[in-house]
């Protein structure tokens, strides 16, 4: 990241603006519910949380730049400053009491895409030098060491040799002409290991063939998350240029949220071409897969449970069957949450605000959002398919002493999954 | 007689000017937004943007059902005010036939006592969302001096045009000249306020519909 300075934050901001933003200013009557839809509101009751209010400067950028109007109020000085104090102060509020989880854009009476100008606000707030410490190292990590966490290729080829002596698995690593390239998410390589088993054992089964990149395994693009699409564009170009160098048909999404919008919907116009491949997240495959009849799945889970509907996944990404189709296949008392799908409270830690320390209190107090649904349905197990909700949901839930399992969908349905040789009966 | 000038230059050339102004005013808006432009869209979509588009101009009439849980009274007082707005502006005949000499069509009104009570629920909402805006922590906090000085301009029309049907307050010539010139200020406002709504939000639901559509999201 070059310089930051006020200037430069204000231009980026400048060139974020197009079309659908100065409509979606021009039609905010300042109704303030995007407020009821926000979790970082309801939460704190904070009306400065309110979601419109957190792209105010980039309103008054708006203005100043391209009404009429607004020119006019600059000439005689009545237009309100976008300076060193506005960034200060709505800094926290365009980082830490945002998940970028995109409910106030769903609720929006006049139809403003608000969390997507939250995504845009960031990219002026980064280059003003006004963007969390937290995300700023793991932006720094993620392009110089080709991960956010940090974790480097050993690590992934020690957990691929751990996993090939305890299963006798196999793991390709850049194999030529896969049909599926899996990326994976730091979390998965440092916290979550059963996902890689899940896939081993998956595609086995499938007889499809696959393999890890050893240039470009890490799926999360902590880019987008900060608003930097100079470094997005890099992360994303690692990928591309593996899968398109090995040849894969599919690029598969991990149980990552924001891993999915970067590469699946961010990516081709952040490097500013189509992709030669096609991009998946594991959900959509695995639904393939199982409607196509390649795996089979055997015997129910029957706690009780519920799914957690990743924002990035459903709201922002449209998959919303797959995971229950999946789930009512292996789970006999799969409940839904109050609000489910499209409309899922995000699970407070989207978008950047778990990597941000600065954030940890107020992430907590937005949880409390997923705490009052999950007390109502009192489950004995919680799934979900991003690997940032589920470390999210896990430390909520200890903090307030809840005990219930967050599992991976993924790995729900390796354990289920029928393999060759092992066959039990038919539970049907 | 004095009165009868004002009324005369009042439904003419000041008429002529202030509908010129909106129209000039509000094109150029729609001009100042659709100018930007958008960036092409590169990722592979997964349906269709245009329907993604033009069902969400449709579906965003209808509040989400968790939103109206937490919100009744400002979503339902927001149906009255524009409904009511509507019906007052297009369905009540003296209107139309306004209508009618400006762009010669025409079509069926409301009896006038029913367009007489509507105006009267629509002052209401009027105020009623004057009372949200103040008392609503968070709606005092975003509200700007734009959004009263619209809410004023909204109002004044209303009223005038009740109390002069009704023969309230002041004669009816006075009163019918007030609303006149109260409409007139409306209209040249409405273009240099959030007023903008009432046809930028075609183009908000459009964009975000159709971002929604493409990647096969409900919206």
């Amino acid at each position: 990241m070059s310089k930051p300075s006020i200037e430069k934050g204000v231009n980026f901001i400048k060139g974020q603006i197009d079309a659908p933003v100065a409509s979606f200013f021009s039609s905010c009557i300042h109704c303030g519910l995007c407020a009821e839809a926000c979790l970082f509101y309801t939460e704190t009751g904070d009306p400065k949380q309110t979601p419109i209010n957190k792209v105010e400067p980039m309103r008054r950028v708006w203005e100043q730049e391209f009404t009429v109007l607004g020119k006019l109020k600059s000439m005689v000085g009545l237009g309100k400053p976008v300076d060193e104090k506005v960034f200060s102060e709505w800094e926290t509020l365009v980082y830490d009491g945002c998940s970028l989880c995109g409910r106030c854009s769903l609720v929006c009476p006049v139809g403003n895409d608000i969390s997507g100008m939250i995504r845009k606000i960031r990219e002026g707030f980064s280059a003003a030098g006004h963007a969390p410490e937290g995300l700023i190292s793991a932006t720094q990590r993620a392009v110089e060491i080709g991960s956010p966490m940090g974790v480097k290729l050993p690590a992934v080829k020690a957990q691929i040799r751990h996993l090939q002596a305890d299963t006798g698995l196999s793991v390709p690593l850049d194999q030529q002409g896969a049909e599926y390239m899996v990326l994976l998410s730091s979390m998965e390589i440092m916290n979550f290991p059963e996902y890689l088993e899940a896939i081993a054992r998956i595609m086995k089964q499938a007889g499809k063939s696959w393999t890890i990149s050893s240039t470009a395994f890490e799926a999360t693009n902590s880019g987008i998350q900060i608003g930097v699409s100079d470094l997005a564009k890099v992360i994303v170009e690692r990928v591309v240029d593996a899968a398109e160098a090995l040849g894969v048909k599919t690029v598969i999404s991990p149980e990552c949220g924001h891993a999915y919008t970067a590469i699946r919907w961010d990516g081709p116009n952040l490097i500013g071409r189509p992709y030669k491949f096609e991009v998946k997240h594991i959900l959509e495959v695995l639904d393939e897969l199982t409607v196509a009849g390649l795996i089979q799945t055997e015997g129910m889970e029957t706690a009780k449970l519920t799914y957690h509907d990743p924002c990035q996944i459903a709201r922002k990404g449209g998959i919303v069957e797959a995971p229950r189709r999946l789930l009512n296949q292996v789970a006999s008392n799969f409940i839904e949450m109050s609000e489910p799908g499209v409309m899922n409270w995000c699970c407070s830690g989207g978008g950047g605000v778990s990597a941000n320390e600065r954030a940890d209190e107020i992430k907590l107090t937005a949880f409390r959002r997923k705490k009052s649904q999950l007390d109502e349905l009192k489950v004995e197990t919680l799934v979900t398919a991003c690997a940032n909700c589920r470390l999210t949901l896990e430390e909520g839930l200890e903090a307030n002493g809840m005990d219930i399992p967050v599992v991976g969908l993924t790995e729900m349905v390796a354990e289920h999954l029928v393999e060759d040789g092992t066959q039990k009966e038919s539970a049907s | 007689m004095e009165l009868n000038e004002l009324l005369i230059w009042a439904r003419g050339p000041a008429f002529n000017i202030a509908l010129a102004i909106f129209v000039f005013g509000m094109l150029l808006r729609l001009f100042e937004i659709l100018s930007l432009g958008r960036k092409e869209d590169l990722s592979a979509a997964r349906g269709s943007g245009v329907a993604g588009g033009l069902r969400t101009i449709l579906s965003r009439s209808l509040p989400r059902q968790t939103l109206f849980s937490r919100e009744p009274l400002r979503i339902i007082n927001g149906y009255l005010l524009h409904i009511g707005l509507f019906v007052v502006i297009f369905l009540y005949r003296p209107h139309i036939e306004l209508f009618e000499r400006l762009f010669g069509v025409s079509w069926m009104g409301l009896p006038t006592g029913v367009v007489d009570a509507v105006t009267a629920v629509t002052i209401l909402s009027l105020f009623v969302a004057l009372l949200i805006r103040i008392y609503n922590p968070v709606l005092r906090f975003i509200s700007t001096p734009g959004d009263y000085l619209i809410w004023l301009v909204t109002l004044l029309p209303l009223v005038s045009g009740y109390m002069a049907y009704n023969h309230l307050l002041l004669g009816y010539t006075l009163m019918l000249t007030l609303h006149i010139l109260s409409v007139e200020l409306l209209l040249i406002v409405a273009p240099f306020t959030k007023l903008t709504h009432m046809f930028s939000f075609v183009l908000a639901r459009w964009y975000q519909g159709y971002l929604a559509g493409r990647r096969g999201v409900e919206s």
